[in-house]
């Protein structure tokens, strides 16, 4: 009896034992460090948010009227009578965004369209190269793009005196936020039955009338979280916008107003604030903001995703 | 050969894949009001010769075609010919039912909403040929209460009769099937056969099946493939019960056999 389960069990000889205890201590390992690394993502996130809620913390919840610094347009952080009143940075980070993503979504969803519905496998792959590419380009090299190309366009074409201001910023953060726009967008257009295509052209559908009538409606879901990301990345730009914008804190009236936005604020100012002053902390409280406002962006985009994919599968 | 008595005529009809020759000098003449089947092992030919006749087949770009379709009297490879009018003439019905994610009732008006001017016809008469065509294929007794929920949630079986009510409101000539009850289950089939059994009158139907039985019950025409040629066409009975040739007898045998 003893002899039977022991022959089938096969339990390994003591040598072999000792290279697969050591097989298993290396696994163990490598395991672990996978699993730290992995882990590690989630550590930073929430340092990151720790520090910079605690810098921003003493001010928020101490000194800090909310009222005034979500409505005020006064924001004069070095006076003797210090006041901080965003509205106007607010105000310019929005104004960005929004012509900004005027400009992108129709022009990000279009080319996700052509390049997943209607151009030739040969014309994509160089679409998807020049795209990938476009996505490569360091936001310093947006700006100087803005300043030195841009800038004196514009002033050529609408006869302002200065070419940095809303108008410049939002070319400069559509193109920048194009190539995620276009590569979330054609995923979603990817991820679409063929069965529906086909359908729709067998009863007499044009391209164009299966790309509105049956693409659109069935992938929603994932054209939006293009979208949502798209704005994500503008609202967090700093560098390009700093050099484009004109920087000049007010609520803008035209596409050719100055304006000056809650990031590029943080990275003017944060260099000549004293360490722990309240001006210093404000920035932070800003950064707070900022991190909200990323925060519900991509929580966003990140459940309609996980919808369509629940949708799917059920 | 008179246009009232046949349906789809092909003369020399050949397809390729790229290289690959997959329908031979085909020619075939389907009688109109009338069921046939095509029947034949598999790759031999009878989806490609199916989706050539509403031209579907050429959205692939490697698809390559020479000879002559008609249907109803017209070559469809004619420069004048609407794609989008040719396919309203006739219908498709997949292999997988194929209902659009929108609502039960969007798409049975779909292909009406494709093909008519925005707003040409009223709610009311929308309503009615959204009844009629559910009706036609014993859906809307199912269905009437639940028009506007998607009709991906409905049943397989469900969802091909929807695939066919569909078709209705573009009052097609020419419906084509290819194995439409190879989703289903035996009693899905039957529900469907039946369903061909009203339609045949109106409509002529090719149906693709590799199901003997079912060619045998729902055809009067039987059309024999092999390796991309027509090996036999003529009447259901003859075919199953006197093959002309050799190789539809073994065809037949091995698949009752
Ligand atoms: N898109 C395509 N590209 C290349 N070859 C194809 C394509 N579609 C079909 N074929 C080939 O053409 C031949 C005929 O295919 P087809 O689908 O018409 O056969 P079938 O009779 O419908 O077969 P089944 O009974 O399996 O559905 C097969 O050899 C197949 O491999
Ligand atoms: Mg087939």
């Amino acid at each position: 009896m003893a002899t039977i389960t022991g022959n089938l069990n096969e339990r390994p000889t003591p040598a072999r034992r000792g290279t697969s205890s050591l097989q298993r201590l290396g696994e163990l390992a490598i395991e672990s460090l996978i699993r730290l690394c992995g882990y590690s993502a989630i550590l930073f996130v929430f340092g990151i948010f720790f520090f910079v809620f605690r810098e921003g913390a003493p001010m928020l919840f101490g000194g800090l009227d909310l009222l005034k610094f979500f409505t005020s347009t006064d924001w004069n952080p070095v006076s003797k009578t210090p006041s901080y009143g965003i509205l106007g940075l607010l105000a310019g980070t929005a104004s960005v965004t929004v012509l900004s993503m005027a400009l992108a979504v129709p022009l990000g969803l279009g080319a996700a369209v052509f390049v997943s519905e209607f151009c030739s496998p040969k014309i994509k792959e160089a679409l998807k190269i020049a795209i990938e590419m476009l996505a490569a380009i360091p936001s310093i090299v947006w700006g100087f793009i803005a300043y030195m190309m841009l800038n004196p366009l514009i002033i050529w074409a609408t006869g302002a005196p200065v070419g940095l201001n809303v108008l410049n910023a939002s070319i400069i953060l559509a193109l920048m936020s194009v190539p995620v726009i276009v590569s979330v967008g054609e995923d979603a257009l990817k991820a679409v039955p063929d069965s529906y295509r086909e359908a729709a052209l067998a009863l007499g559908a044009s391209r164009w009338e299966i790309v509105y009538r049956v693409l659109f409606p069935a992938a929603k879901n994932g054209l939006l979280a293009a979208v949502l990301l798209g704005i994500g990345r503008a609202i967090g730009e700093t560098m390009a916008v700093l050099m484009a914008t004109g920087n000049a804190n007010q609520i803008p009236t035209s596409p050719l107003d100055r304006v000056q936005t809650l990031t590029a604020t943080i990275a003017a100012e944060l260099g000549e604030a004293v360490q722990g002053d309240d001006h210093y902390r404000v920035l932070f409280v800003i950064g707070i903001l900022l991190f909200v406002i990323a925060f519900v962006v991509n929580l966003s985009a990140d459940l309609i995703v996980r919808g369509i994919r629940g949708k799917q599968n059920a | 050969m008179a246009p009232q008595t046949y349906s789809i005529c092909t003369r020399d009809l050949n397809l390729w894949y790229g290289d690959f020759q997959a329908l031979k000098k085909i020619s075939v003449d389907i009688r109109a009001s009338c069921v046939t089947a095509l029947i034949g092992p598999s790759g031999c030919g009878k989806t490609s010769l199916l989706r050539c006749f509403n031209r579907i087949n050429e959205r692939y770009g490697n698809v390559r075609t020479t000879g002559e379709i008609s249907i109803l009297g017209k070559n469809v490879y004619d420069e004048d010919v609407s794609l989008s009018e040719l396919r309203k003439t006739v219908g498709m019905v997949f292999q997988r039912p194929n209902p659009l994610p929108i609502s039960i009732y969007e798409n049975v008006l779909f292909g009406l909403r494709v093909h008519t001017r925005h707003n040409a016809i009223n709610k009311s008469q929308r309503d009615e040929l959204v009844e009629t065509a559910l009706s036609d294929v014993f859906l809307w007794q199912d269905v009437k209460d639940k028009l506007q929920s998607k009709a991906t949630l409905l049943t397989l079986e469900q969802q091909q009769k929807l695939c066919i009510a569909r078709l209705l409101p573009l009052k097609p000539r020419v419906i084509l099937m290819d194995e439409p009850c190879s989703a289903l289950d035996a009693e899905g089939t039957q529900a469907i056969e039946t369903l061909i059994d009203t339609l045949k009158e109106r409509y002529t139907i090719v149906i693709v099946t590799h199901n003997m039985s079912q060619a045998a019950r729902t055809s009067e025409e039987c059309i024999y493939m092999l390796l991309g040629e027509v090996i036999e066409h003529g009447k259901t009975k003859t075919i199953f019960l006197k093959p002309q040739r050799k190789e539809t007898e073994m065809y037949i045998e091995g698949r009752y056999g």
